[in-house]
């Protein structure tokens, strides 16, 4: 029997829900030199300011038991470049929906943003970062309180008309009442969860491993946090969730979906192993098959 | 980039710390020296980066120094065992460089990746010069190999138990070597000293914490005098001028 892959975001097709989140994957361009990463069912490419930025001193990496801080702090050439340089490059490469994913340091820079990629055609999704760790007085700041968030949501949805998935921090005490001001202030999905604060402390030098000393931890060891919060979220929201956090394996997106995503994100396991996405596609599948699972779709949220 | 599946022939201590590995496997996405491997071990998330010393008819060597989990995790891996590998990582040194007398100064176990350079600059007929620093007499490696290439090579101990007593600099000026390009990987003061220090035109290779090792994740990103750098990608060799120090 075929599998059925497909999954639908706000309206948007994907002939598979894996997508690769944005930091993990650039621009695509390496990436399309790996494999085919047409196979993919979109690309949420790397986090986007309005000015060019260089990011946060080195080290920006440091490594955890099945996980991972980075501390990269928005490396990006800006808006701009990225609209006349890194999108034009992927369009060659890449000919389906491909996630925006927008970050700034005051709503006027999130907006403006926004107003600039709504005119990007293949951009059909716009994801909004109000969760990175990395930077300061920008990105999470607008994420941890439910008030904050949704007065980013409601501007950034007045300059587009493309469906903005705003993206959430797990490092608030109840990320259900920020989830449900994102959705009353007019958010048209959610991805969730960005990374989790972390740090780490070189014993024999006695200082932080990480220059910025903390930075946002990812990989398997927070997957099960991610399904719990995508659990709450899902059911406390109607808007879809694109589920992200320590996804690895064709078990995960499958575990991550009945929890109620409608798509995942696979993150730092694009940085140990490039071969991640594709091999959990075509895993996918097989998996099914043995789940007796024949539409990938009506599994979304089959756990209450 | 391609992913590979070596099998280790042999892993064996040069020093105290630095060792020796041996692999068998495809090598055929190496194509320059001071390239490098990124290893994936049992139990530890990321790669760990490694810079290639030799690579031919399938046998890649690679030289190590045990400095924390990861090293101290590859030190007691047994001949025979597979270990992954992604290969051809990075741009690597540029052996064309119109040059006759070419200088390679190396450092502690920066000196691995200057060998399959030196081999390569020696079989173009090159007049290759070898500066090695180490801290002490017990922690020189690979003299004798960089010498049957062909090489003139001077040594300088931090604590002048062998050679030249002080660093490579020092060596340099007491050789009075007359070189007309330098290549060099070593510790950062010592790559900022060479580079004060020699008018000539060059080229070092930077060593930063990575993240993915194939340029996605921007975690060993640098500035330099042409904009943000990737050390693994655009890296780890870049021209001295790149550099700012």
């Amino acid at each position: 029997m075929v599998r059925d892959l497909s999954t639908t975001l706000c309206g948007v097709e994907l002939d598979n829900p894996v997508i690769p989140a944005s930091g993990t994957f650039g621009f695509g361009l390496e990436m399309s030199e790996v494999y085919d990463i047409n196979i993919l069912g979109s690309i949420s490419v790397k986090g986007t300011t309005r000015e060019a930025r260089f990011g946060n001193p080195t080290p920006r990496i440091a490594e955890c038991s099945s996980g991972m801080i980075n501390s990269v702090g928005l490396q990006n050439p800006g808006i701009d470049a990225v609209i006349s340089h890194e999108l034009p490059q992927l369009r060659e490469r890449f000919h389906k929906p491909i996630i925006a994913n927008i970050s700034g340091f005051s709503i006027e820079e999130y907006t403006e943003c926004c107003r600039k990629i709504d005119s990007e055609e293949q951009v059909e999704i716009i994801e909004v970062n109000v969760s990175c760790p990395n930077v300061h007085n920008g990105g999470m700041a607008f994420g941890t309180s439910a008030e904050s968030a949704a007065a980013v949501t409601e501007a950034v949805k007045a300059v587009t008309t493309k469906p903005v998935f705003i993206k959430l921090s797990p490092n608030v005490t109840d990320i259900v009442s920020i989830a449900r001001a994102c959705e009353d202030a007019g958010a048209d999905g959610l991805t969730l969860i960005n990374t989790m604060l972390g740090m780490r402390i070189d014993i024999a030098r006695r200082r932080p491993v990480i220059a910025n000393k903390m930075g946002g931890f990812s990989g398997r060891a927070i997957f099960p946090v991610a399904v719990r919060m995508v659990y709450q979220v899902a059911n406390a929201c109607s808007i879809p969730v694109i589920g992200c956090g320590g996804i690895a394996t064709a078990e995960d997106v499958v575990e991550m979906m009945m929890a109620g995503a409608s798509a995942v994100q696979v993150g730092a396991e694009n940085l140990r192993n490039p071969y991640a996405c594709k091999q959990i596609i075509e895993e996918l599948p097989k998996l099914m098959e043995r789940l007796g699972i024949e539409k990938l779709r009506d599994i979304i949220g089959i756990v209450k | 980039m391609k992913e590979v599946i070596f099998e280790i022939i042999e892993n064996r201590p040069l020093t105290q710390s630095i060792y020796q590995m041996v692999l068998r496997g495809d090598c055929s996405a190496i194509t320059r020296p001071g390239q490098f491997v990124e290893l994936s071990l049992e139990g530890l998330f990321l790669r760990r980066p490694i810079s290639v010393c030799n690579y031919e008819n399938n046998e890649l060597t690679l030289i190590y120094k045990v400095v924390g989990k990861g090293t101290a995790q590859m030190a007691e891996l047994a001949a025979g065992t597979k270990l992954n590998a992604l290969t051809g990582l990075g741009n690597g040194f540029n052996d064309s460089v119109d040059c006759s007398r070419p200088l390679l100064v190396g450092g502690g176990v920066g000196v691995p990746p200057l060998y399959r350079l030196a081999r390569n600059l020696i079989a173009q007929g090159k007049d290759v010069t070898m500066v090695l620093g180490f801290n002490t007499a017990s922690e020189i490696f690979y003299r004798e190999q960089f010498e049957a290439l062909g090489a003139k090579v001077f040594v300088a101990t931090a604590d002048g138990s062998e050679g030249c007593k002080g660093f490579v600099t020092d060596a340099i000026a007491q050789s009075g070597v007359d070189a007309d390009y330098f290549y060099s990987c070593g510790p950062l003061p010592m790559l900022r000293a060479l580079t004060t220090a020699l008018d000539i035109a060059g080229e070092i290779s930077l060593e930063e914490r990575m993240g993915c090792g194939f340029g996605i994740c921007m975690g060993c990103s640098i500035q330099t005098a042409s904009g943000p750098k990737r050390v693994c990608k655009e890296g780890p060799v870049f021209k001295k001028e790149e550099i700012l120090w």
